[in-house]
């Protein structure tokens, strides 16, 4: 167990919610560069999303994109330096929206970058609208009765989706909701940055995460209720890893 | 592949734009098929690997201008190629390529619009590339390449202002230009600025402080508004520096006509025919048409009687004649949009029909 703020964390307090799970995904992928020792390697970019500000968190090179672009962004970047780390961090409105064609291309054509991508199920800094990932029945600002599958669909399960490409090296879907979870998010976002290294093509990891604020949930009870709804919806696992 | 020095190309312009870009050491080029500029990635999905860059064919053009957001900020020298409806997907990537100061290069073989509109060429969006066309208070540099020789150079002049004012520039073609063939003689890539280190740019930040490029600014409240003076300081250092235009016979003209690009040649033989038949009639041809030339017109209003405007368009460029001349004198207007095309015979007539009135 390591104490200390990674390196690649500024030692400044973020501007993240309680009990949102941003916090601790930064502080895993931190982790994970700092471990792998390439922090001077990395140029991550910031999405639009609760985690624009990410470059005032990260000790490390940051372009800001723009919405959902990120992919395709990460793509120039790593084509022109292909030993730099490239990775993008992404909320569901980014990857699985206005983003879906540059997620799914960059994935197809195996990009070898690492994309951590966020999925609570709500979109975040806009207030509580409905993401791709928002469930049937979930009540959100555009939702006010409930997500309803006749009219809005079904929620898009992302790591099912990339599973059916053949382009794609890594595929994992973790949580950030119990200390349990937290080990194994910990591990598959490092496992997603070491498959970068070796070279072995793209890699995500979906991390369910918690919206207290816009869930109107208590810390606490929010955690649970990516533990008991969630996790029924976006099963844990590994979903493709061409080892 | 033709050799450089005396030997000349004959190709397609736009296989003479993507030369020209290699040669200016673009090394990164995304792009996405749409008529009537396919050559331009068909030519560097071959010539680019061979040249040592990396050619991407990406999912749309939103994808590719983004691509180049990326590849730009590694210092890579990159391009980008559409047609007025990619242009228009391309508008909220230009914007941030401009808000972060980003280098790149786009090209526009402009065709019929608005909408799906036809595969011809066409003048439609000279607004959409000088007037903004993405959000916010930026600028393009746009040059508008008459002939195929022309385009050669511009473009290699292109690759130079992105990076001497890290800002992107657009090359504003049109169907017409990107088609035919013409001999070029291939002159060698020489810089026409002092190109600036490249201090700036995402590499990892091993022995530095981390670099953030970035076009938000949040905190303070007057940090944009600080972001946009600069960005305009840096609009006047261009304004003062590269307009530029061709003037033909106007020094003496009673009647100047003004066209850019391809409808430049065919007013150009218009013009010619005017001055054989002893009618004192000059022709301005912007080059840049952001920043637009304005001290010819301002000269040429002291004495021409009249101004025509021949776009293949509505009416975009004589706004600017317009402003440019400070409404001191007439601007007529001959043109059309929708992808058609005049004919020297059909502006001569308009040329001479105006040129009764104001002798």
């Amino acid at each position: 167990m390591r104490f200390a703020r990674p390196e690649t964390l500024y030692d400044v307090p973020t501007h993240y919610c309680s009990g949102c799970g941003h916090g601790i995904t930064h502080r895993l992928v931190a982790q994970a560069i700092d471990d792998l020792g390439i922090r001077e390697r990395v140029i991550a970019t910031a999405p639009v999303g609760c985690a624009v500000l990410m470059y005032d968190y990260f000790n490390c090179d940051v372009i800001e994109c723009a919405h959902g672009r990120s992919p395709a962004a990460a793509t120039g970047l790593k084509r022109c330096l292909p030993d730099r780390v490239i990775f993008t961090y992404q909320g569901d409105g980014d990857l699985a929206a206005i983003g879906t064609a540059e997620t799914i291309h960059a994935a197809n054509r195996g990009e070898n970058i690492t994309v951590i991508f966020i999925n609570n199920a709500i979109y975040g800094m806009t207030g509580g609208q409905m993401a791709p990932t928002t469930m049937i029945d979930q009540v959100t600002t555009t939702t006010p009765h409930g997500r309803d599958a006749a009219l809005q669909g079904p929620p898009i399960r992302v790591c099912e989706l990339l599973s059916s490409l053949d382009g794609v090296a890594y595929l994992e879907r973790v949580a950030v909701s119990t200390p349990r979870d937290v080990i194994q998010a910990g591990r598959a976002i490092k496992k997603a940055f070491q498959y970068q290294l070796d070279g072995k093509g793209f890699s995500l990891v979906e991390v369910l995460s918690m919206c207290p604020t816009d869930w109107k949930l208590p810390p606490v009870k929010a955690a649970e209720f990516v533990n008991e709804k969630m996790k029924r919806v976006f099963p844990l696992g590994v979903y493709k890893d061409k080892g | 592949m033709a050799k450089t020095g005396t030997e000349k190309l004959f190709m397609k312009g736009n296989e003479v734009m993507s030369e020209a870009a290699i040669r200016a050491g673009c090394r990164f080029f995304a792009g996405y098929p749409i008529t009537p500029q396919n050559e331009v990635p068909e030519y560097m999905s071959h010539r680019m690997p061979e040249a040592g860059g990396i050619f991407v064919q990406a999912e749309s053009e939103v994808a590719a201008i983004n691509m180049l957001f990326g590849a730009s900020a590694t210092g890579v020298r990159c391009m980008t190629s559409s047609s007025s409806p990619g242009i228009s997907l391309k508008q909220e990537g230009i914007s941030y390529i401009a808000g972060a100061e980003l280098p790149c290069v786009i090209a526009n073989m402009q065709r019929g619009g608005p909408g799906l509109g036809n595969i011809r060429g066409s003048q439609g969006d000279y607004f959409q590339a000088t007037k903004g066309g993405g959000h916010g208070d930026y600028h393009l540099i746009v040059l508008a390449p008459s002939t195929c020789q022309e385009l050669w150079t511009l473009t290699m002049n292109a690759f130079d202002y992105a990076d001497c004012y890290r800002n992107p520039v657009m090359i504003l073609g049109d169907g017409i230009l990107g088609q035919m063939a013409e001999p070029v003689e291939p002159t060698p890539y020489e810089p026409v600025c002092e190109l600036p280190d490249k201090d700036w740019i995402l590499d990892g930040c091993k022995g530095r402080e981390p670099r953030v490029i970035r076009t938000l600014y949040l905190r303070p409240a007057e940090a944009l508004a600080e972001h946009n003076r600069r960005l305009h300081a840096k609009y006047d250092r261009i304004r003062h520096a590269l307009p530029r235009a061709e003037e033909m016979a106007v020094d003496d003209a009673l009647l100047v006509v003004s066209a850019y690009g391809t409808t430049a040649r065919i007013a150009g033989g218009a013009v010619h025919e005017a001055r054989r038949r002893g009618m004192k009639v000059g022709l301005i041809r912007p080059i840049t048409l952001w920043p637009f030339p304005e001290e010819p017109f301002l000269r040429a209003a002291e004495h021409a009687r009249q101004f025509l405007v021949c776009e293949m368009s509505e009416g975009q460029m004589i706004e600017d004649v317009r402003l440019a001349c400070q409404c001191r004198r007439p601007v007529a207007f001959y043109g059309q949009g929708g992808g058609w095309y005049p004919t020297p015979e059909k502006i001569f007539e308009r040329i001479a029909a105006l040129y009764e009135e104001c002798r």
